[in-house]
């Protein structure tokens, strides 16, 4: 092994970041080859993670070949993405999003959603390991004397991630032919990229006492942190406090929702624009966008959406994205000033709900802000919202100053109104490309260089145990939870479950209801809550289950534990009393019963 | 070889070309490239210009310079190209980024004087005016000339037929 090598997955790009394993070593990032028309192969920085299936004969036989992959019959990164968004329908995006959508089969071909039935569909693993299968043969085609599948490899996921999600993004990476893996989690990453730029000259920047809040927002979701910075025997330590909730809402919903706001202008004045064009207005928005952020004196940018036919001229739209409507728009719909106890709206949920993905009902980042810290006010230093120092920002989004200058506006009107100090920012580097960089210099890290961000797991876990009483109909018995693994636990490490009695029957699958918790860190290994599903500090997870081999019917008495691989993803056995049998229990993530 | 050749600069040829290996791989290599030329005559143009071609196609996908240019637009308001233009400056940068990196031939502003030395590069510097006598001469800048000093083309694959700049799009409803 002579590199390690970063993988950001992204949901809307993925990006490769490393470093040689040499004490002075220094970062890079990998362009990677991919498809940008048919017959054309091209690098770029990143990879958009979309899956393209084409339909029988659609592309010139040998036009979506690859140097590594000459009989390639489906198209990953650049072209999947824009023709794609002109056939939606064979189109696969947002894999990962699916990946932690406990409500589906995940294992099952389900994308492209709602397709139709003559569309070949995919799972969304199997979609998640044609990227890294892709980023791979790259990889391989730039770096032959060094295979990835020989190097050390750390995958970046969502902090917000639970362990079955966890689980599945291994799994792919299995399938992809990906061995030496570890995870870690984005905003760790974006935090490592920091460390990494900042070199030394870290410990001038933060010191003993600070909270840093890393607030990243992606293309698709929003995550956020909170990293401790504590001293050990003289030496500086970061510590990961918490977590956040998976929220699916990113840059691309501010693109669509100008997008639609212009359209709406557009319809007015009697222009109606088709799918094509509407997908060339949003490209259009993104652009003006960041025109008019990186140029503070502009009052607006125009957007040209080129006429469908080639006649170009006389038959291109012009629409303006005027800097009011871009304030009042992002700034104030997705960044809105709100105070640190307005908490997001949830919508009802009618009793027939569409099955789809869970998209955040609120676009109020700041509101989800709002419900983090206060969430964890348990870490919050008699506050009744955790006060963070210090704020480090990562995604594209944050490409736009005047964003980064809300969300500390915002927090620090929180903070000075609750007796606290206003957050000092930490200057990250390429938005883009830290998860992927951050990601290589971990693995750096892990070979014993620079400081390590501990922490262990963001959750503790927790198994259900109906209480045992006498069926009364049309009331469901309270269920109490089990906690399995501790919050915080280390790699590597593993809890023992204090004897409960638990007997399993052998030869059937036995089936255990699982929560986790991202807030309660002080129970132990073999605390027993009441009640979970009525208590919103808990969220239920893809159950477990597990087949005991043997004679069928027979009773075993078990002992849990529960470990923490060094990969970063978590394990439950059943050990049993007074014997030599040892089972795993499995994350089911095929279904989940609502 | 086509070329004619002096009774004794062949005598000379002969002679280096027995006694000096490395000048004779150098013959060899100009025979070789002159083969190849030859060679490449038998190419159909858009095979022997396929790169030409597949700039040409990168311009109109993203910037629909092929569209642009093949219309008539005299009886077109300013406004009207001006819209369209946007279309195609952003789309063409867009490929243009991609594929060179360009810098100034020569470095200084526009409009400010500045000496042509001897032995200048005459593909780099361009002399108007009033041109007479041995250099160096004092001039003034009047465009700086463009370089691409990096040139980053797309593989493209041998399966497809170059001369489709554009292929015709469909929509089934």
């Amino acid at each position: 092994m002579t590199y390690v090598v970063g993988i950001d997955l992204g949901t809307t790009n993925c990006a490769v970041g490393y470093r040689k394993l040499e004490a002075d070593a220094a970062g890079s990032t990998h362009e990677i080859l991919q498809l940008t028309a048919p017959g054309t192969v091209e690098s770029r920085l990143l990879l958009p993670s979309f899956v393209y299936l084409p339909a029988n004969g659609e592309f010139p036989q040998g036009s979506l070949a690859l140097p590594w992959d000459k009989k390639a019959a489906h198209v990953a990164g650049e072209f999947a993405r824009s023709h794609g968004a002109n056939v939606p329908a064979r189109l696969v995006a947002s894999a990962k999003s699916w990946l932690s959508h406990s409500a589906v089969d995940r294992n099952s071909p389900l994308l492209p959603w709602n397709a139709p039935p003559d569309v070949e569909r995919i799972s969304p693993i199997e979609a998640s390991s044609r990227y890294l299968r892709h980023l791979q043969g790259a990889w391989n085609k730039q770096h032959p004397e060094r295979q990835l599948a020989a190097e050390d490899i750390v995958l970046t996921v969502p902090a917000s991630f639970d362990a079955a999600a966890r689980d599945l993004t291994i799994q792919a990476a299995r399938e992809a032919g990906l061995q030496n893996l570890t995870l870690l989690e984005e905003p760790q990453a974006a935090l490592y990229a920091w460390l990494e730029q900042a070199g030394d000259g870290f410990r001038k920047q933060v010191s003993v006492g600070d909270v840093i809040l890393v607030v990243d927002v992606g293309g698709g979701t929003t995550d956020f942190s909170l990293i401790s910075v504590t001293e050990e025997n003289g030496d500086l330590q970061l510590t990961r406090l918490a977590v956040g909730d998976h929220i699916l809402l990113g840059g691309d919903n501010m693109d669509l929702t100008l997008a639609h706001h212009l359209n709406q202008q557009l319809l007015q004045k009697g222009k109606k624009l088709d799918a094509w064009q509407f997908t060339a207005l949003t490209y259009g928005c993104r652009q003006a966008k960041e025109t008019l952020f990186a140029n503070p004196s502009l009052t607006k940018a125009p957007i040209s959406v080129a006429s469908r036919g080639s006649a170009l001229v006389g038959g291109t739209v012009r629409v303006e994205l005027t800097r009011d409507d871009l304030t009042r728009i992002l700034v104030d719909g997705f960044m809105p000033k709100v105070d640190v106890t307005d908490l997001p709206q949830t919508a009802r949920r009618t009793g027939l709900t569409q099955m789809a993905l869970p998209y955040a009902q609120d676009p109020g980042i700041t509101r989800h802000l709002a419900a983090f810290l206060t969430r964890q006010s348990r870490i919050a230093a008699g506050h009744t919202f955790v006060h963070p120092t210090a704020i480090l920002f990562n995604g594209g989004v944050f490409k736009g100053e005047v964003l980064k200058q809300r969300v500390v506006e915002v927090l620090n009107g929180w903070l000075t109104k609750d007796g606290g100090q206003p957050v000092k920012e930490l200057q990250g580097m390429d938005l883009d490309l830290a998860v992927a960089r951050g990601a290589a210099y971990y693995g750096w890290v892990r070979h014993g260089h620079g400081i390590r961000i501990r922490g262990g797991t963001a959750r503790s876990y927790y198994v259900g145990v109906e209480a045992a009483m006498p069926a009364v109909p049309g009331f469901e018995p309270p269920v109490r939870a089990l906690c399995v693994a501790p919050f915080g636990m280390e790699e590597g490490t593993h809890a023992d479950i204090p004897p409960q009695e638990f007997a399993l029957v052998v030869g059937e699958p036995t089936v255990f209801r699982f929560f986790a918790s991202s807030i309660r860190r002080e129970d132990r290994a073999g605390d027993m809550i009441d009640d979970a599903v009525h208590n919103d500090e808990f969220e239920e997870v893809a159950p477990i289950e597990t087949t005991l081999s043997g004679d069928t019917g027979k009773l075993v008495p078990v002992n849990l534990q529960a470990a923490v691989t060094e990969v970063g993803t978590l394990e439950l056995r059943c050990l049993e009393k007074n014997g030599r049998g040892r089972w795993k229990l499995e994350l089911n993530v095929r279904t989940r019963d609502e | 070889m086509s070329q004619q050749i002096a009774f004794m600069e062949r005598l000379k040829l002969a002679w280096r070309v027995l006694v000096d290996s490395l000048f004779a791989s150098r013959v060899l290599d100009g025979l070789d490239a002159l083969e190849a030329k030859s060679a490449a005559a038998n190419v159909p143009p858009e095979r022997l210009h396929a790169s030409g071609l597949m700039l040409v196609a990168a311009l109109q996908r993203e910037g629909r310079l092929v569209d642009f240019l093949q219309q008539d637009i005299a009886a077109f308001s300013d406004e009207d190209v001006g819209s369209a233009a946007r279309v195609v400056h952003g789309g063409c940068r867009k490929v243009l980024k991609q594929f060179f990196q360009f810098e100034p031939a020569m470095n200084g502003s526009e409009g400010t004087p500045m000496t042509v030395p001897g032995g200048f590069d005459a593909q780099r510097i361009r002399l108007t005016g009033n041109v007479a006598g041995n250099p160096p001469f004092k001039g003034v800048l009047k465009h700086h000339g463009w370089v691409a000093v990096d040139v980053k083309m797309p593989a493209i694959s041998d399966a497809l037929d170059p001369r489709i700049v554009a292929p015709a799009e469909v929509e089934l409803p």
